[in-house]
């Protein structure tokens, strides 16, 4: 039991001790006055609305729900997940058509799929961005992510299934909408340097998205219905006692912490079992259990950005370690910053201008890092780092994939 | 021909700033009277700000005390009228616990309906649902139509308002002398505890509205009231833990009543006799914080778990009437003396006893005597005309008619200032963050509210009642006193007695969360700001 269990209030709103910290780390503070602040917007307002919900602020939407105040606050507040069960519970406006065609990040990828390239084509035209920014309100100035002709999981199906029951160790992949439907080289690069490591991969039976976009846009039923289905999957693997990994570390947290805190779907059973996939290859390595040989050509000076959500699990440094184990690596771990993007906030035209000043501070640290390339767990910190900086972004497992001879490590492994 | 007054002299003298002296300082106003209040201290400073801000239904005295239920339901009803802006109409259940004898429930809800009391018997699966809150173990509940009220925000603002009808009001300066020539009283002799200076008062009639402290005033003027000093003590909780009120459907006991009022709720209370020299020294002993805790679990048990702010204690004005050593069975009813006819004293009259919520009745027979006293036929107003503040009607009714697109500082000022926020700015910023206070706000009732001392702004604006207790806003207030007085050294001087103030409240509750806040706190005035 820990000293606050034993004083602390079971109210976790009362814990506040009002130092204000969470507001002085909040990255939305100083770019959109219209935002109360986590601490205001949070366990002081939370008083306010138990005594009438009329205290409702619909200004409490501006919250990135980047977690950077549960962080930073000494006293282990839940501040943004006061605020977004705050909203959840009295906020009155209703998810806008856009707002639903921003979160439904799985059913647009299933239905556009097929039509991919045309949709790209679409997408990218000046005309296109111009009417979805005074028809939809999506800024002009975003850059849709490329959504891929095949799908990952049409992928894996077709190429690496069969080959997958050679491996007696198994990990599940729970893939995510992006490597899903817009980037399924990512996942490619995951089963490689899975197999590499002498291990097998599994797809979940039909995984969904983790629903953060859903959350974050008022749809938390539709949120709650996606975790369900995708709660009662893992844990049919984890009975197994297999563990399911990720790539992307939003989906990792908030299938670990929101589904609980916020959708209320009970995870006990299968918490522990989810892992980001950096986190268990590097333990895995530093156990001793596995091992990697890198390839002596590969040399790279990269800036590694910490997401918001890595932040809050505590695991950025599974990502930073493995990427320090690459010999012919310069690693610059840039200063923790909000890149500004949260998902699906930056695409609205209301948030572009806070979206961007809020990055400001992490673009022009990239700038002066003058790195090959950025390292980064987020698929939308990518987006906005790329289109924000003109830099590429890499994820550590792909560049693991890039750096491991594969053949080698699979000897090692043997 | 109108009456000529010298700027001394006055029809009739209030004395004492609680919810009485203020409630008969706006009725005789409002009858047309010249009027001086005066107050020792600041508006409610003693029971009237010092009690669980109930707005009975009169149900918790059906059985026992039909004529004080009568007088609450007659007054709750005019009080939602008059005062809704202090008034949150929240309901109120009694309910029957295991170890309570449920045949009581009977005699108790026949005993409100003949005292004219809507008393309805629900389901205790009914009631859990209306107030998840409640213990869950009920096997009765019934519902009736009690609520809060904000004793400072009513005591305000009648006192604004006999301001706005020609009254002088005087805080924090006290009565040092009753003046009298014979057989009669001709005025008082005062002197002011911010400037120190000593003056003196005439009116044809005085009246004695100071509470518990009226003992000492009567014997000032030679008569004898025998007050009952009964001291009750109360937790306040750092949050609503229940939107409808909870009381024990039994005989009234201790700590039986749990009342949500603004942001938090509050258990109360004790009833112990006390010594009148010691009425102005109150302390919370720790069997009473035990008390209330273990009682307050009965009625709502997360009560258990909910962080306490403060504990205080007020002292009861009950006038002695038998031997009962508790105070319990004393009628709460209003005392009314002319003391011409009780004691041969012309010019005085008291008016004592009755409860917070019946501080308009009360007023009403004063005000009634005074105007005979003085030879007048003139009818009062205070059942049907709202208070300042209560024009447009309750907290969500007067956002919706003043605001299009409110923000949380303006909704959470209109729940304090009701129809009067409209004449407030929002000012640079908030002053207090756990209760939204804006700086405007501050600096509306440092103008308007006869505001000398950061504890009279938290009367007023509840700046410094949050869950910080002062660790945010006193120094901010404090910064605006400054400037308003002109003077620092003051301000800092009252900061100091302020903190001290809050530190009294949270002692006999620092543990858990309550005591790392004041750690903090201590932290940041005596290590960062070096006071």
């Amino acid at each position: 039991m820990t000293l606050q269990e034993i004083t602390g209030s079971a109210h976790n709103f009362e814990e506040c001790m009002k130092c204000t910290v969470c507001t002085a780390y909040c990255p939305v503070v100083p770019v959109n006055p219209r935002y109360p602040g986590p601490k205001q917007a949070g366990p002081d307002g939370e008083r306010l609305r138990l005594k009438d919900p009329e205290f409702f602020d619909e200004a409490l939407k501006y919250c990135l729900n980047c977690k950077r105040c549960e962080v930073v606050c000494p006293s282990g507040v839940n501040v943004a997940d006061i605020i977004q069960e705050a909203r959840i519970r009295y906020s009155k406006s209703k998810p806008k058509l856009r707002d639903r065609i921003l979160a439904s990040t799985d059913f647009m990828g299933s239905m556009v799929r097929p039509i991919a390239p045309m949709v790209n084509g679409v997408l990218s035209l000046g005309l296109t961005k111009s009417i979805m920014d005074g028809v939809l309100a999506v800024d002009k100035h975003r850059t849709f992510p490329k959504y891929s002709f095949e799908s990952f999981e049409g992928w894996f199906k077709r190429n690496a299934e069969a080959s997958q029951k050679q491996y007696k160790e198994k990990v599940a992949y729970f893939h995510g909408c992006y490597v899903g439907y817009n980037f399924p080289q990512l996942g490619k690069d995951f089963v490689k340097v899975m197999n590499a490591l002498g291990i097998g991969v599994e797809l979940l039976d039909k995984e969904k998205c983790c629903g953060v976009a859903m959350i974050s846009n008022g749809m938390s039923e539709a949120a709650r219905k996606n975790a369900l289905n995708n709660s009662a999957a893992i844990a049919k693997v984890a009975a197994s006692g297999m563990r399911v990994l990720a790539t992307s570390s939003t989906c990792t947290f908030t299938m670990r912490d929101e589904y609980p805190e916020l959708l209320k779907v009970d995870n006990s059973a299968w918490r522990n079992s989810l892992l980001l996939a950096t986190r268990f290859i590097y333990e895995a390595v530093s156990s001793g259990r596995k091992k990697l040989v890198f390839r002596d050509s590969y040399k790279a000076r990269i800036a590694y950005h910490t997401p918001c959500h890595l932040e809050k699990l505590g695991w950025g440094i599974f990502s930073t370690g493995l990427i320090k184990m690459i010999p012919g690596v310069e690693l610059i771990h840039l200063d923790s910053n909000c890149c500004g993007i949260a998902g699906t906030y930056g695409f609205k035209k209301e948030n572009y201008e806070a979206s961007q000043a809020i990055g400001k501070a992490l673009f022009d640290d990239i700038a002066s890092a003058a790195a090959d390339f950025v390292a980064c767990d987020c698929e939308t910190c990518k987006w906005q780092i790329e289109m924000s900086t003109g830099n590429k972004v890499l994820h550590p497992v792909s560049i693991l994939a890039e750096a491991l001879d594969l053949d080698l490590t699979a000897e090692a492994n043997k | 021909m109108p009456k000529s007054y010298k700027d001394n002299e006055f029809d009739v003298i209030v004395i004492g700033g609680g919810i009485t002296g203020a409630g008969t300082a706006r009725d005789c106003a409002m009858r047309g009277l010249k009027v001086l209040l005066i107050e020792r201290h600041d508006i409610a400073t003693g029971a009237s700000g010092r009690n669980h801000g109930l707005l009975h239904s009169g149900a918790r005295y059906a059985v026992t005390d039909r004529e004080s239920a009568s007088e609450c339901i007659e007054e709750n009803m005019i009080l939602r009228r008059i005062a809704s802006h202090c008034v949150d109409e929240t309901d109120g259940f009694f309910i029957t616990l295991p170890e309570d004898d449920l045949e009581y429930q009977a005699k108790f809800v026949e005993s409100c309906t003949a005292a004219g009391i809507r008393a309805e018997i629900i389901d205790p699966e009914e009631a859990r649902r209306l107030e998840p809150s409640v213990n869950p173990d009920l096997i009765g509940a019934v519902r009736v139509p009690d609520g809060s009220v904000d004793p400072f925000r009513l005591c305000a603002a009648n006192m604004l308002d006999a301001k706005l009808h020609g009254a002088k009001v005087l805080v924090h300066t006290e009565v040092t002398e009753i003046i009298k020539e014979g057989d009669t009283v001709l005025g008082v002799r005062t002197v002011d505890h911010v400037s120190g200076g000593a003056q003196e008062w005439y009116a044809p009639v005085t009246v004695n509205a100071g509470g518990i402290w009226g003992h000492g005033i009567a014997e000032m003027a030679g008569v004898q009231v025998g007050m009952f000093p009964a001291k009750g003590a109360l937790l306040i909780f750092a949050h609503r833990v229940n939107n409808i009120v909870i009381n024990r459907c039994r005989k009234p006991a201790n700590a039986d009543i749990l009342v949500p009022g603004d942001t938090v709720c509050i258990i109360g209370t004790t009833s112990t006799r006390v010594p009148y020299e010691e009425c102005d020294n109150m302390k919370v002993t720790p069997e009473e914080v035990d008390l209330l805790l273990t009682e307050g679990a009965k009625l709502a048990p997360s009560l258990a778990t909910t962080r306490i702010l403060r504990a205080y204690a007020g002292v009861r004005p009950l006038v002695s009437a038998d031997n009962d050593p508790t105070g319990r069975n004393i009628s709460r009813g209003i005392v009314c003396l002319d003391h011409e006819e009780r004691d041969g004293l012309k010019g005085f009259v008291t008016i004592t006893g009755g409860k917070l919520m019946t501080y308009r009745l009360m007023a009403e027979k004063a005000a009634d005597v005074v105007c005979r006293k003085l030879g007048l036929e003139r009818a009062c107003q205070t059942a049907v005309t709202p208070l300042p503040g209560s024009e447009l009607g309750g907290f969500r009714e007067t956002v919706k008619k003043l605001w299009t697109m409110p923000t949380t500082y303006q909704k959470a000022t209109t729940s304090r200032a009701g129809a009067s926020a409209r004449n407030i700015e929002k000012g640079v910023g908030l002053v207090c963050e756990c209760e939204e206070v804006s700086s405007g706000e501050v600096d509306y009732a440092i103008r308007n509210l006869d505001v000398h001392s950061l504890t009279d702004l938290r009367r007023r604006t509840r700046v410094g009642m949050g869950t910080c207790q002062g660790e945010l806003c006193a120094c901010r207030a404090a910064g605006m006193l400054a400037a308003a007085h002109g003077c620092a050294e003051r301000a800092r001087d009252d900061m100091r007695e302020f903190m001290n103030e809050r530190w009294k409240g949270n002692r006999p509750i620092a543990w858990g969360d309550t005591l790392r806040e004041c750690e903090f706190t201590n932290w940041i005035y005596n290590h960062v700001l070096g006071l």
